[in-house]
């Protein structure tokens, strides 16, 4: 049970305070409820490369990093499709520095055209490293613009191409912030050795008087139901042919996400899954093979990627993963196979709650949401899943016509 | 637009940094561990604690790279481990640990090699057992092995296809010689001449007669050394490793430029040479210089060449973690055209710290950042139990961790400058890009 109080600014930031009283340090976690979602088409890769401007100075205070680093603090941020989230840590003496650093950027950047100039070249070589310059690296890309025809998860975070990061013009960038870094947008957690008066009395100082500016109001049409099969063949110069295969599946909140999140480690995640002991070792078809999924807010889409075995038939490949996924279908799995796939999940959960900066982190996940308490429940909703909601998710996920399929082929 | 308004609201003065404790002026302090003797002579460390009630053992056997007659033995006895005793299949094996929501896995180092567990602690007394039976009854069946080859050769493919990779081997084969256990690596070859019997010698040198010290960490069953004993304490290990001599040959020309993918559009950079182990009394003073020079964000290589120049997502320095020697390494990668001029950015700042001290206010900033994230680093039994396994590892003196504290916290402009003139020469340095 993780314990938390929660308050709300005047000008609409919601504080969250989780009170550890065995660490000398103290964590600060921003959550803005921004991300490659709510980008335009034309212009993708804009709430990441926005995250690294974040960096660059804000509106009194020349530099973020530097004065966190005298502190003893360190910090970084990520950008996902649905959210942005920026956290530091740093000794509880110093706690202030955090609120002032942080309060100035909520306020106002400093929108120096030196520091889109640079972040815009590093944001380009990150492009490179991660997805141009690897073998598969455009793998997802293909897909997620297989798999949505119109909701913005088309386009991965780090944007569609390398052009929408260069053009991006400092006129955008102030836009955007103004849009979306507005404290009626933004979660605060604060975890450590605090009391909640002492949390209140800082927000108040530093964040009460930041303009609450307009809400943004998100208008995401769903993305429309997918009625036949999706296939796509690429050929690429890597040594080995690939598999990818996914399925829209339920949005985080309904109980199908969590029946759909056991799914994927039954079939995948560990030697003794369905797909790794009948493919790799016994039919030796695929060199590896994997199950997961994005953990998005809105339908996601839950994938099987494998490398197959020189010398394999890409097609004789998939169809034993398709009788795999026929037998999940059929046959409800045993109570033992389901108790082993849920005692994973609660170890899981204990393990990522050991930091206190994970803590921080899943209190303003979870109140990004909808209720930071949720933290608190999500263990139940895996445990009420039964076979029968295996059974019946898997029919739904698993069906072909809502199955994209890429055959990522060596040239 | 809020840029127009006063910046000044009520007062607060935003422009002025609230005052803060400098991180070095903290007393930091490492929580002891206990020790353990089993009934054979095992050593067991073990730190408790924890806000969950979660646990993680580690058996690290000094059965590493350095110990193979030939390549690959060592990792592969290591990752093999686990795929079968001659009770049970690889399978059973898996979904046992798998059942009670632990997770076992399996690391191959340059010394030694490690068997490490994670789980509920309530758990504990189902997964010894097993744990006992992998190291003393494995019996490394042959398709498990055909298929760990054939497995491991298609990795090995993919993997040459990338510049980082590429680059990481290279550079350590010039560093340490081709036939060094730091400095070899896997080829297809490799797997092609692998053969069962050689694990299973290797396995019972190594594992079941070789040296075996345990770490334990998290909230503690009361009842943990009966439950060690039981299972570890009649294992015929030894209290001592055979001595390494390993000779190294490092190369004699210095710069390379390798072409591994034309269509590249990044090249991988390394710049390196030899360095002292964590024995060495430059070593911790060196660690603050390393931090400065590339080590952190805030460092002089990503301030210039990423902050400054936008030439890559990230440059990073440090220190190899080897036992028996070490080196000082750049890493990044960076865009093809603008890779040379990465090179000498690189040495512009090598030059920059020979030739000008630094400030007191950069050094304060660099202390205070170290001292703050060990500070952090000490969040929790694991981390704890990581300081300490490095101390036993190393066999450094027990006030290691307080020596090197007090060395971050006093070395001065004046000793970081003779520091750089002494390490940071760029003639002694190793450089390659492979695009």
């Amino acid at each position: 049970m993780i314990q938390f109080e929660r308050f709300t600014l005047a000008n609409g930031l919601t504080v969250i305070v989780h009170r550890d009283v065995s660490t000398p340090m103290v964590v600060l976690d921003i959550l803005y409820d921004v991300g490659a979602r709510d980008e335009d088409p034309e212009r993708t890769g804009f709430a990441h490369l926005f995250e690294h401007l974040m960096f660059g100075g804000s509106i009194n205070i020349p530099d973020y990093d530097e004065p966190l680093q005298v502190a003893g603090g360190e910090n970084n941020a990520y950008t996902t499709n649905d959210l942005t989230n920026y956290y530091c840590q740093l000794p509880l003496e110093n706690i202030e520095t955090a609120f002032w650093l942080e309060s100035d950027r909520m306020l106002s950047l400093a929108f120096s055209e030196k520091s889109l100039d640079v972040q815009r070249k590093v944001v380009c070589e990150e492009f490179k490293e991660h997805y141009l310059n690897k073998p598969y690296g455009d793998a997802w890309q293909l897909i997620r613009e297989m798999a949505y025809t119109s909701h913005p998860y088309r386009w991965m975070t780090i944007g569609k191409e390398l052009k929408h990061i260069e053009e991006a013009k400092l006129s955008d960038v102030k836009d955007f912030f103004f849009k979306h870094y507005r404290p009626s947008n933004a979660i605060m957690a604060v975890a450590g050795n605090v009391e909640v008066e002492e949390v209140r009395k800082l927000a108040e100082k530093w964040f009460g008087d930041i303009d609450p500016g307009e809400r943004y109001v998100r208008s995401i049409q769903p993305e429309p139901l997918q009625t036949e099969a999706r296939k796509k063949t690429v050929k690429r110069n890597v040594p080995l042919d690939a598999l990818y295969k996914c399925w829209h599946m339920p949005s985080r909140l309904e109980h199908g996400y969590y029946v759909a999140d056991l799914i994927t480690d039954i079939l995948g995640g560990s030697t003794s899954s369905r797909l790794y002991q009948a493919l790799v070792k016994e039919k030796k078809l695929f060199s590896n093979i994997e199950c997961y999924h994005f953990g998005t807010v809105d339908r996601g889409l839950l994938a099987i990627e494998g490398k197959l075995v020189k010398g394999v038939d890409i097609h004789e490949a998939e169809r034993a993963i398709d009788a795999i996924l026929a037998d999940l279908k059929e046959k409800k799995i045993d109570e033992k196979e389901l108790q082993k796939v849920k005692n994973k999940t609660e170890s899981l959960m204990a393990f990522e709650d050991m930091t206190l900066m994970n803590r921080a982190n899943s209190l303003a996940y979870y109140e990004f949401l909808g209720d930071a308490s949720l933290m608190n429940t999500e263990l139940a909703r895996y445990q009420e899943v039964s076979a029968d909601d295996i059974l019946a998710e898997s029919r739904r996920l698993f069906d072909d016509k809502n199955s994209n399929t890429l055959y990522y082929m060596a040239e | 637009m809020i840029k127009d308004k006063t910046v000044t609201i009520k007062g607060l003065n935003r422009k002025q940094a609230p005052k803060i404790k400098d991180a070095v002026e903290f007393n930091l302090s490492l929580k002891p561990y206990e020790k353990l003797v089993l009934d054979n002579g095992i050593e067991v460390y073990t730190v408790s604690g924890g806000a969950e009630e979660v646990m993680q053992l580690e058996w690290v056997f000094f059965a590493g790279n350095s110990y193979e007659k030939a390549n690959g033995i060592a990792a592969a006895t290591n990752h093999l481990i686990k795929n079968g005793t001659s009770g049970k299949t690889a399978f059973e094996i898996s979904e046992h640990f798998d059942f009670y929501g632990s997770y076992l896995n399996r690391h191959c180092y340059n010394e030694t090699a490690v068997i490490s567990l994670h789980t509920l602690t309530r758990h504990l007394s189902e997964l010894l057992p097993v744990v006992s039976e992998l190291i003393t009854d494995p019996v490394f069946p042959e398709h498990e092995l055909d298929i760990f080859k054939q497995n491991m050769r298609q990795k090995l493919e993919v993997n040459l296809k990338k510049c980082d990779f590429v680059a990481n081997r290279l550079i350590d084969e010039y560093l340490y010689g081709a036939d060094h256990p730091y400095g070899k690596y896997s080829t297809l070859q490799t797997y092609e001449v692998l053969n069962r019997e050689q694990l299973v010698d290797f396995h019972k040198q190594f594992y079941l007669h070789g040296k075996l010290v345990i770490f334990v960490a998290g909230i503690l069953p009361a009842d943990l050394y009966q439950q060690l004993n039981a299972h570890f304490g009649k294992l015929p290990v030894q209290q001592t490793t055979a001595s390494l001599v390993h000779p190294i040959h490092a190369a004699a020309e210095k710069k390379y430029r390798i072409s591994n993918d034309p269509a590249g559009v990044q090249g991988a950079i390394r710049i390196a040479r030899p360095f002292v182990t964590r024995k060495h009394p430059d070593f911790a003073p060196m660690q603050v210089l390393n931090t400065l020079f590339g080590g952190f964000f805030g460092s002089r290589l990503m301030s210039n060449i990423r902050e400054d120049k936008g030439y890559t997502y990230g440059i990073h320095s440090y220190f190899q973690n080897h036992i028996a020697e070490s080196a000082i390494m750049i890493s990044t990668e960076a865009g093809k055209d603008v890779c040379e001029e990465t090179v000498k950015e690189v040495y512009h700042e090598m030059e920059l710290l020979r030739r000008e001290p630094v400030s007191e206010e950069e050094l304060l900033l660099v202390k205070n950042y170290l001292i703050g994230t060990i500070l952090g680093d000490l969040d929790g039994p694991f981390h704890i139990i990581g300081r300490w396994k490095n101390v036993v590892l190393n066999e450094l003196p027990q006030d290691y961790f307080y020596s090197s504290v007090d060395a971050i916290k006093n070395v001065t402009p004046a000793h970081l400058q003779e520091l750089a003139n002494k390490y940071l020469q760029p003639d002694s340095f190793y450089e390659l890009i492979v695009v």
